[in-house]
């Protein structure tokens, strides 16, 4: 019987490959459901013998069984866009089942736990500071400075907590290491547990996943034993973006208004109920598996650049004709990215710009698309990867309307406890608008003979865009956390980069 | 079986849970399609709080309604990555289709951004959307 693989990743299902599947399963083939490789324009994906084809319709698959369908990419790991890659996060994406204990091991699962159980903790801490790991959620602290945090301080109990609430616009990689490869994010906690002495570990993941809930749900059932004595429970969230923040995911989790807490303390010292607690994002604590196998912290160091380690799981959306995951070590230029990589856009229109690490992140020019990706030469350019999502927009994007939409995520989302980001960014979406209008004529009460301090002759477009720019400096610097303080970027980065849309 | 001896059950199923009103609140909103005064002053008794604390949780999570809304869901992803692909250019068909008998809800990324627009309905989503397929998918809802 022809064995036909297909990925049951939820951009693979969203895409109709269920529709596919099942017409293979009619024509009388053995159908495997497995992890997605990642290229999402082939999505469905169809795998035979080795071959692959796509984007498959259930039209097509006929055509695809006797040979003359002309939908054939060939080998899907030789690919350019796999083949380019160095993959050691998704090293087992398109490649093995999800939910298969007996696949994972075969793969390499579980050798970074059981070399890490039979080490001391502080090795183990010690390795992962050395492999230069920093969380790969956005802030990009050194996992393992955490990490040996939490094992020096003194508590009841302590915890794992997952950050899995992959909030950001033009991200996928948590969601689809959690849908295609859950077990190793299993096993990164697992040493995470033994390396600072935690006995349970929380999941929290949002409610926007319905696919990736229901693979982890199964997956922690199957490896209960195997992480035993250490507990997983996979908490789900509620549609609150700013939960994503990490003392606002510790206070939902607490069963509390996802507000954020102003630090210090840190979680590292005082987190959950008030106890040490490790709280990394699923792409950091997947990738401490390969770190803690033999030789991999040695490996994740030697690749990189700067101060930036090992590889990064990047994120191709938008408006962009190869979309999807494309994981390689730091120091790749979004010129190679977008334009060798990516195709460029889908539309076949010129870029006009780019959207680096979520909502949160700056806008960058096609002039400065040799910058490297890196934690530093981003943050000296005003920029942040983040969670490494780029989004690709076309030149009929309208960058007023992006800043005034920034402003509009950052009020709706706002949790409410900070003045800067609760008030800041309502009046920032206002600004934005007066700024396209060119300015406002004086209202009534200005006008007032006892208003000495308002100004007579209303407000030009040159003093709104000063007005903006003082409120994002103060949103910047008086926030407690990234959603006010970094909301600043995207608007500021489409303000001085692309005037002209803010009717100059 | 009544309400608040339903919302007893909940409570006990996650009594031994660590922080458990957000699972007892999800539950809640999964069985009765809202979290309402009276469902609020239930697990407020259970857990020894008071409603004004279960309130502050419940009005807090965009998850959470006050009231039921027996209408059909379809979730429209409108976040720059599905804007970037002409969402924006869809979402007036969306309205006029969605109209009164469909509830047509703006959510902030469904993870799919490299083949958007992005809808979900219930736990199936769809991609690569263009205004005939979002207007289909809606009128089916």
């Amino acid at each position: 019987m022809t064995k036909v693989r297909i990925s049951d990743d939820a951009l693979a299902l969203a895409c109709g490959a269920d529709e596919v599947a099942e017409a293979f399963a009619q024509a009388g083939c053995d159908v495997e459901r497995v992890s997605s490789w990642g290229m999402h324009w082939l999505e469905p994906l169809v795998e035979i013998e080795g071959k692959g084809f796509g984007p498959v319709g259930p039209d097509d698959v006929s055509a695809v069984l006797d040979g003359s369908s002309d939908k054939a990419v060939g080998p899907p790991g030789e690919h350019p866009f796999i083949a380019l890659q160095q993959r050691l996060t998704f090293a087992r994406a398109g490649k093995t089942r999800p939910l298969s204990l007996d696949d994972y091991e075969a793969t390499g699962g579980w050798q970074g736990l059981k070399r890490a159980r039979s080490l001391a903790p502080e090795q183990v801490v010690s390795e992962v500071v050395r492999s230069g790991l920093r969380g790969r959620g956005g802030a990009g602290f050194p996992a393992g400075i955490k990490w040996r945090t939490v094992a020096a301080a003194t508590g009841a109990r302590k915890y794992i907590v997952c950050n899995a609430d992959e909030g950001d616009s033009g991200t996928f990689a948590d969601r689809m290491l959690m849908e295609g490869d859950p077990f190793q994010l299993i096993e990164g906690m697992a040493i995470a547990a033994h390396a600072v002495g935690a006995g349970q570990g929380y999941i929290y993941l949002r409610s926007e996943y319905p696919h990736a809930i229901a693979k982890l749900e199964s997956a922690l059932a199957l490896a209960q034993d195997i992480v035993s004595p250490f507990k997983i429970e996979l908490r789900v969230g509620a549609g609150a973006y700013v939960c994503g923040e990490e003392t606002s995911l510790l206070n939902s989790l607490e069963g509390r208004r996802g507000e954020v807490r102003a630090k210090p303390p840190l979680p590292a010292i005082s987190g959950l109920f008030g106890c040490p607690t490790v709280v990394n994002n699923v792409l950091t604590l997947a990738a401490v598996s390969h770190i803690l196998a033999e030789g991999g912290a040695a490996h994740y160091e030697s690749l990189g650049t700067g101060r930036s380690r090992g590889t990064m799981p990047i994120q191709l959306a938008g408006n962009i004709r190869h979309g999807g995951l494309f994981e390689v070590p730091f120091g790749i230029s979004l010129r190679e990215l977008i334009e060798d990589i990516g195709g460029g856009t889908q539309s076949g229109r010129p870029v006009k710009s780019v959207q680096v690490g979520g909502p949160l992140g700056a806008y960058i020019h096609p002039d400065k698309f040799d910058l490297p990706f890196d934690y530093e030469a981003y943050a000296a350019a005003d920029a942040l990867i983040g969670h490494g999502g780029v989004v690709v927009f076309d030149d009929t994007v309208d960058m007023g309307r992006q800043a005034r939409f920034a402003m509009q995520f950052c009020a709706e989302e706002s949790c409410g406890k900070c003045t800067p980001c609760r008030l800041g960014s309502t009046r920032g979406a206002e600004i934005v608008d007066r700024i396209r209008a060119g300015g406002r004529q004086a209202d009534r009460v200005e006008t007032l003979a006892q208003m000495h301090n308002a100004p007579k002759s209303g407000r030009s477009r040159e003093d709104d865009v000063a007005l903006l720019e003082d409120l994002c400096e103060t949103m910047r610097d008086g926030s407690l956390c990234a959603l006010g303080g970094f909301t600043p970027f995207p608007v500021l980065s489409a303000l001085r980069q692309w005037p002209e849309d803010f009717g100059k | 079986m009544s309400k608040a001896e339903r919302i007893g059950e909940i409570v006990a199923h996650h009594a031994s849970r660590e922080g458990p009103l957000l699972p007892i609140l999800r539950d809640v909103q999964a069985q009765f399609g809202c979290i309402d005064e009276e469902a609020e002053a239930a697990v407020a008794r259970a857990l020894n709080l008071t409603r004004a604390e279960v309130h502050g949780v419940a009005s807090f999570y965009h998850d959470f309604t006050d009231a039921p809304d027996p209408r059909p869901e379809v979730q429209l992803c409108r976040a720059e990555a599905c804007q970037a692909r002409g969402v924006e250019a869809i979402a007036d068909a969306a309205r006029q289709a969605a109209g009164d008998r469909v509830r047509l809800k703006t959510v902030y990324c469904l993870g799919l951004c490299s083949a958007g627009p992005a809808a979900r309905v219930g736990d199936r989503v769809h991609a690569r959307l263009d205004e005939a397929a979002l207007v289909r998918l809606i009128e089916t809802a």
